[in-house]
């Protein structure tokens, strides 16, 4: 009797030990992630300080010039997982790309994760660029200009190859990005046709309720009327900053020069490979 | 004048526990399951649209192939006439077959995918190469949209399960829960093996 209740406050603490352990490691959640600590966060050590600083300037002057966020993640273990699905719980938990309220594109991150460990190397691409950084672009960026150095063992040539071709991807003009991510897929990307389908959709939109109204706008209030509300609701969402986003969205993705993901989201575009 | 009290403490209560028994959260929670179907059914469609191109590559190499392309094409067939509709979501037989066809149009794939390896000339085709990327990407894509519809199911099901959204749940809406996706033979839910 004794014995037993002397037992028994342990055996609860044990119990709510084990029960809270278990509520932890919750499956879909499992995955320890690095943090985002800049463009180029090297948890596997791959990169001497000279060319971190390099490829950080070279993706901070990307961002600038089109506002699409790239970020290059070495990664030390996948714990088990494909880097597919790594890749693209990594792109959403850190949000790279921007949310889309006050831009004009949305999720238009990617992320350049290598995994020297496993021996494998993604380009994973947000929602937003699947239409120009195509499965089969990134698949020839990886077998064409990062494979072969990481079989040569030269892992920072190969990550900086990497980035130059995907980011002259990004900095191309609509049109010119669109043909080159056309010719990558041969005659077959249905993915593309989409995408040419959603620019005759916008130009279409473009013309009737912007170009039109502003030409009418001479004739009468009527039109001013029409596209006063369009211009208040792009202002009023941007100023408002209360995005989805846990990292803040405000105009900048900067704070005291640090960096954070704009509230991007992935859906498992992009392509593998392993050597 | 406690009556009075309690009749202006009445107003606010009411209000507050109306909008929290589920009269915004079930159908909020059910759109977003719903528009998460559609990403489910837009990416078969895209692997479906993909299956021509690669059935007529590889009948260039691989002419004798015959019987395993003819399977792709009966199964291509077969899944893209199996469709289900947002409002069917809770209908367990409707998104089995679906599940069930695209799961056989994958394990096709698979084997055609695997007879690749006896013809060295097709596997080094670039368009057969940039065909397979693609493929992969979205066998990827299906995998990513599949989760994200069953978490969304998930928290549906939870939803209108749980007090006090499930007075709602029962007494407006009517609501029944939904299925989730489950791949119904083995091995189905495994995108088909193409490394070379």
């Amino acid at each position: 009797m004794l014995a037993h209740r002397s037992i028994s406050p342990l055996k609860a603490f044990v119990t709510v030990l084990l029960v809270g352990l278990l509520a932890m490691g919750s499956p879909a959640f499992a995955q320890s992630f690095p943090e985002l600590t800049g463009r180029v966060v090297d948890q596997a050590n791959l990169l001497d300080a000279a060319q971190e600083a390099e490829l950080t300037s070279k993706l901070e002057q990307l961002e600038t010039t089109t506002n699409r966020q790239l970020v290059v993640a070495t990664i030390e273990s996948l714990e088990g997982y494909d880097i597919e699905s790594y890749g693209y719980q990594l792109g959403r938990t850190w949000a790279i790309g921007q949310d889309g309220e006050g831009e004009n594109e949305k999720d238009n991150g990617v992320l350049l994760i290598v995994a020297p460990n496993d021996r494998k190397v993604r380009i994973e691409v947000g929602y937003g660029l699947e239409g120009i950084m195509t499965d089969a672009l990134s698949s020839n960026i990886i077998q064409n200009s990062i494979l072969p150095q990481f079989r040569n063992g030269d892992f920072p040539a190969g990550i900086i190859d990497g980035v130059d071709q995907i980011s002259l991807q990004l900095v191309l003009p609509e049109e010119e990005a669109l043909r080159i991510a056309e010719e990558a897929g041969q005659r077959s990307n249905s993915g593309d046709g989409e995408n040419i389908g959603l620019v005759i959709f916008w130009g279409f939109v473009l013309v009737f309720f912007v170009i039109i109204p502003m030409f009418s706008n001479r004739n009468g209030k009527k039109y001013r009327r029409g596209s006063g509300p369009v211009v208040i609701w792009g202002s009023g969402f941007g100023g408002s900053g209360g995005g989805g986003s846990s990292w803040g969205s405000g105009g900048s993705s900067f704070g005291g020069g640090g960096f954070s993901g704009s509230g991007g989201s992935f859906g498992g575009g992009g392509a593998s490979g392993g050597w | 004048m406690f009556s009075k009290l309690t009749k202006i403490l009445m107003v606010p209560a009411v209000a507050l526990s109306l909008s929290a028994c589920g009269i915004n959260s079930v159908p909020t929670a059910e759109e977003e399951a719903k528009a998460k179907w559609a990403d489910v059914e837009s990416t078969y469609q895209r692997r479906a649209d993909l299956i021509p191109n690669l059935v007529e590559t590889v009948k260039g190499f691989a002419a004798q192939e015959q019987d395993t392309l003819t399977a792709v094409v009966e199964a291509r067939a077969k899944a893209t006439s199996i469709q289900v509709s947002a409002n069917d979501l809770s209908d367990a037989a409707k998104v089995q077959e679906f599940a069930a066809a695209q799961g056989a149009l994958s394990q096709g794939l698979g084997r055609l995918l695997a007879t690749v390896e006896a013809y060295p000339d097709l596997k080094s085709n670039q368009n057969f190469l940039a065909l397979q990327s693609q493929l992969e990407g979205t066998e990827n894509r299906i995998n990513v949209a599949r989760r994200d519809y069953n978490e969304a199911v998930r928290q549906y099901n939870t939803t209108i399960r749980t007090f006090p959204d499930i007075i709602g749940a029962k007494i407006i809406h009517g609501a029944e829960p939904m299925e989730s996706f489950t791949a119904t033979t083995e091995g189905a839910d495994e995108a088909p093996e193409v490394s070379f």
